[in-house]
């Protein structure tokens, strides 16, 4: 009913379609498109609040037990007095900070708003194959996000066991404060993000085996799409898992069970619990754990090779062998678990087994990595901003990659296993290549989702800023690891205690950092500006302002619901016909027949 | 009010960009410049761009490394130890190698191939001899990386020598206790429920066993007192504390049915292995002999925690509920070490390096490597103080408190800082 009271959208164009009210346009909208834009807009606002939660922690790190006005503006007395941070929240922040990075910025925000948006409109699908639960998988996506957010507020603070929460630590509230409430909160969110994540992932997976156009056979499908399939394939297999960790640790907690605890005496508390083991769920946790990486890297990678592929005007280097790529590393990233496990105490031998495989994931990446560099070569290179993040992207998928050889090795793992080596690590490889990835995907398909152009002179400056800003933040971080600082440190006085030279060098380097990470902070700003300033005020887009071969570019720029207004188009070629030899054009979108005596690639 | 200015600047500041976007925008309208057009100048700006954020790179890769490089931590200080810096550092130019290949490939041709006009793509599909290299090549180069590595995960993994001395290294929040195995190089055993004051490392003997029944039974807060207050109507209850109450009561109740169990179950020959364990204060400096073979066991009261040895190159999770196990061998006394760095304040140290709570990061030991001469004598001195504090304690406890009075003044107790070497009383 308000559905129809609140300002319905009048279609100039007089599109034979259902006259949508604000409610079910905007709100709870069934339409994948707009579904893809609330995942954006409430990833973003994550995004945000994560990158703060990082500056917080970061100005302890560099300027340990020194008041400051933006601390205490932020956290007001109790948990930082006179401007400095305390210990408790600072682990509080360090958690939280992991957890909606990983989680709500980089597997929600990052597949399920380009998932959503591209998989019908590549395709050629009206929509997904269930709107309604597409639109329940948002919900779900923020009302966890909510609860997640509102256990920053709470009196004993949010979780505070670091994101992987580890029991027994995250079990007993007597152990850290934020191992009571905030706990219970961070598993109800976790427990819904999963509910969330298996909706949509479900929902991908039958809409790309069941809806694709005529003509759009597996081996024809763009990159971005094998991509998001490989990722909800492993959302699907993965995510189950960790909600299992997940209700057997609240079971622990709450129901007095005995899964991850034995023998443990607390405070003065002799607990009753034997035989658990806290090796169970750190198992559980990395069989989700580990392929999680990839679910959040496919897409990043399979955005960047859209857009590379586009901005080079050359065809993917080696289609088939990225797609067996996809798979290779899909399938190797189920069994490589224990190898965040070499120095828990887990069987030595099991160990050496995981060293094998987890390197073994090299050979695909390496391969994707060559590949791109092919690509690039001998193009005809523009350089937008989402091709500039893609080529960055790049970059940074080598960079961190090479140090996973390190700490694969289980025999060089024990050297450097929990220290800021390991964070620069999965910083580089992940965090920043997923989150370039994103950027890309932003500036490249903002005029598919909103209609408007984003500013690239602005666009430009983000990237310049962000890329230099990034790697200043982790390049020098590896060396702190090298020198063997320990992560989720509150700060290292300790070391004043045995080698004050090693003391001097961590305050220098992370100075440095927290320098770069306020510099890569700021620079967010011009994006987010551009952003909301472009969904507004930004110049009207062009059907096709690429000039790119894939379906979503022969939809109008004016959204309508089921993407055609006529029928849906029929593919003809694969997706990266650019500049080939004996055409006019230097693209050929997938609809275009294949000429009279044509090879299709 | 300095918020205040803050925030007018802030807000300012996003009022400039956007005059200056609208500009941009009107400037772009009167030369009808749209934005998916990128000119040749910002294309060949972002190209030159791209080529000097590589060198920038580069440049701070070199710069970091010469400045900082390895020295943050020292030389290794263990057998394995040096047998991992070996294999590290030839992993370390493997990568590096690609690190510099790959990314200066990336960027230049990026740099290279930047839109020219008139010239078209080159259409280059694919190319099986080539895909066939890179993927073979990377796979030769892991294949030798993962033989080098297991060979040395088998070496620091395999069994300890005969000649290995055990210790154990008990950690709970937000401290470490050792104990070393005493003359029948056995660590005695352990049941956590026999935990109390004297006992804190739950060690496990007749005499113990039967201090914890007593002691829950008559104890403070004893099963017997807690039925007399509860039975007693006379005192008032909360309900609340009532309910706590009836709940510890119960728990009570079966925890000493158990240990009656083990009471039963339990061997008094094997006492002796706990008797001459050498147990010492929480946070007692842990004191090394130089080149001598040790297998440390680790244990957990509370949570999980690590030991990491940043010196000795090695780190184990401290597990509740099981014990852990490594070996190293120290190589170098904390003497050398000092000389070899210059530094006269220089110690080894054991961290903890799993987040255990809010103090994780002040949760440390000493660790002190000495000489083999150096050692023996230190080692008398904790063993006889051993022999005395356990006549004090009749032998219902069997360990002493050696280094907590300490032996010798340089020989320091507690964390403290541990400046100069014991020079041992001959």
């Amino acid at each position: 009913m308000a559905a129809h009271e609140a300002h319905a959208h009048h279609d100039a164009h007089g599109h034979h379609h259902h006259e949508e009210g604000f409610i079910s346009k905007y709100v709870f909208s069934q339409d994948h498109k707009m579904i893809g834009k609330q995942f954006l807009m409430t990833a973003v606002f994550m995004g945000v609040v994560a990158m703060l939660l990082s500056i917080m922690f970061r100005i302890q790190l560099a300027w340990p037990g020194e008041g400051s006005d933006f601390l205490s503006f932020f956290l007001g007395d109790k948990w930082a007095p006179k401007g400095v941070l305390s210990e408790s929240m600072y682990l509080g922040l360090v958690t939280i900070h992991g957890t909606i990075m990983v989680f709500f910025l980089l597997t929600g925000g990052l597949s399920g708003t380009f998932s959503n948006l591209l998989i019908p409109l590549q395709l050629g699908a009206r929509d997904m194959a269930s709107g309604f639960l597409n639109m329940i998988s948002y919900w779900l996506f923020l009302l966890s996000s909510v609860i997640m957010l509102c256990s920053l507020f709470i009196e004993t603070g949010p979780a505070s066991s670091g994101w992987t929460v580890y029991p027994p630590l995250s079990a007993l509230p007597q152990a850290i404060e934020g191992s009571g409430q905030g706990m219970t909160m961070w598993l109800v969110a976790m427990s819904i993000f999963i509910a969330s994540s298996l909706l949509g992932s479900l929902n991908y997976i039958v809409t790309i085996f069941n809806l694709r156009t005529k003509g759009m056979k597996m081996t024809r499908m763009p990159l971005t799409i094998w991509a998001f399939f490989v990722t909800a394939v492993l959302g699907v297999l993965s995510f189950p898992v960790l909600l299992s960790a997940a209700l057997l640790l609240m079971m622990d907690r709450l129901a007095g069970t005995s899964f991850y605890l034995s023998d443990i005496i607390v405070g003065s508390e002799m607990l009753e619990n034997h035989g658990g083991s806290p090796l169970l769920y750190q198992h559980l946790f990395w069989f989700l754990g580990h392929p999680e990486v990839y679910i959040v890297l496919l897409p990043a990678l399979g955005l960047s090779s859209e857009i590379i592929s586009t901005n080079s005007r050359k065809p993917i280097f080696g289609y088939r062998a990225m797609i067996g790529s996809i798979l290779a590393i899909g399938f190797l990233s189920f069994i490589v678990w224990g190898h965040h496990m070499f120095v828990t105490g887990m069987n030595p031998f099991i160990g050496s087994v995981f060293v094998f495989t987890t390197l073994l994931i090299a050979i695909p990446s390496a391969v994707k990595v060559f590949n791109y560099i092919t690509t690039i070569w001998r193009g005809s290179n523009i350089y937008t901003p989402a091709m500039l993040f893609s080529i960055g992207l790049v970059s940074t998928f080598i960079t961190g990659g090479v140090t996973g050889i390190i700490l694969a090795d289980s025999a060089l793992d024990i050297a450097v296993h929990d220290t800021y080596f390991v964070v620069a690590h999965f910083h580089i490889v992940m965090g920043m290549s997923a989150v370039f990835g994103m950027f890309a995907g932003v500036y490249h398909w903002f005029p598919k989702m909103y209609g408007r152009m984003l500013n690239t002179r602005l666009g430009y400056a983000h990237f310049w800023i962000t890329i230099v800003g990034a790697y200043g933040v982790f390049f020098p971080m590896h060396f702190v690891g090298l020198a063997g600082a320990p992560r989720r440190y509150y700060d290292y006085t300790v070391y004043n205690e045995f080698n004050t030279e090693s003391f001097d060098m961590m305050l220098d380097l992370n100075k440095i950092i927290t320098f770069f990470a306020i510099l890569a902070a700021f620079g967010q700003l011009l994006f987010l500006f551009n952003f909301f300033y472009s969904i507004f005020r930004g110049p009207k887009a062009v059907q096709n302002p690429w000039k790119s071969n894939t379906l979503e570019w022969t939809t109008p720029v004016e959204h309508v619901h089921g993407n055609w207004p006529g029928a849906i188009p029929e593919v003809h070629r694969w997706p990266y016909d650019y500049s080939k030899p004996g055409m006019d054009s230097d693209f050929i979108p997938q609809t275009v027949p294949l000429m009279e005596g044509e090879e299709e690639h | 009010m300095s918020r205040l200015i803050v925030l007018i600047v802030i807000v300012l500041g996003v009022l400039a960009i956007a005059q200056l976007v609208r500009l941009y925008e009107l400037s772009s309208k009167l030369r009808d410049r749209r934005e998916e057009e990128i000119t040749n100048r910002d294309n060949k700006l972002n190209a030159g761009l791209l080529l000097g954020f590589v060198v920038f790179l580069f440049g701070g890769f070199i710069w970091l490394m010469l400045t900082y490089g390895w020295t943050g931590r020292g030389d290794a200080a263990s057998v394995n130890g040096v047998e991992t810096d070996w294999l590290l550092n030839l992993n370390f130019w493997i990568i590096i190698a690609v690190f510099f290949l790959t990314n200066s490939l990336l960027f230049g041709f990026a740099f290279k191939y930047v839109r020219k006009p008139g010239v078209k793509a080159y259409y280059f599909p694919h190319d099986n001899r080539l895909e066939l290299v890179w993927t073979v090549v990377p796979a030769i180069v892991l294949a030798i990386i993962i033989i080098l590595g297991l060979k040395s995960w088998n070496d620091q993994t395999d069994e300890p020598g005969k000649e290995a001395i055990r210790v154990e290294l008990f950690s709970k929040q937000f401290g470490w206790t050792v104990r070393m195995s005493g003359e029948d190089n056995t660590l005695g055993l352990f049941d956590y429920k026999l935990t109390n004051e004297n006992n804190p490392l739950a060690l496990m003997t007749t005499a113990t066993i039967q201090n914890a029944i007593d002691s829950m039974e008559n104890g403070m807060s004893g099963i017997k007192a807690l039925e007399r207050k509860l039975n007693d109507r006379t005192i008032m209850l909360i309900p609340e504390e009532r309910d706590l109450m009836v709940t510890d009561l119960d728990r009570k109740e079966r925890l000493i049915r158990l240990l009656y169990q083990m009471k039963e179950r339990h061997n008094p020959k094997l006492d002796q292995q706990a008797m001459d364990d050498i147990v010492f204060t929480e946070g007692d400096t842990l004191y090394l002999c130089e080149n001598q073979e040790y297998e440390f066991n680790f244990r957990a009261k509370d949570v999980i925690h690590s030991a990491y040895f940043p010196h000795f190159r090695a780190q184990m999770n401290t597990v509740p509920g099981m014990t852990t196990r490594f070996k190293i061998t120290p190589s170098v006394t904390t003497a050398a070490m000092r000389d070899k760095m210059h530094n006269p304040k220089f110690n080894y140290i054991l961290m903890c390096n799993k987040i255990c709570g809010t103090s994780h990061y002040k949760m440390k030991l000493m660790v002190v490597v000495l000489s083999k001469k150096d050692y023996k004598k230190w080692y008398a001195s904790v063993s006889d103080k051993k022999l005395e504090t356990n006549k004090t304690f009749k032998n219902v406890y069997p360990v002493g408190k050696p280094v907590a009075a300490p032996v010798n003044d340089s020989i320091p107790a507690g964390g403290a800082m541990v400046d100069s070497l014991p020079t041992m009383p001959n």
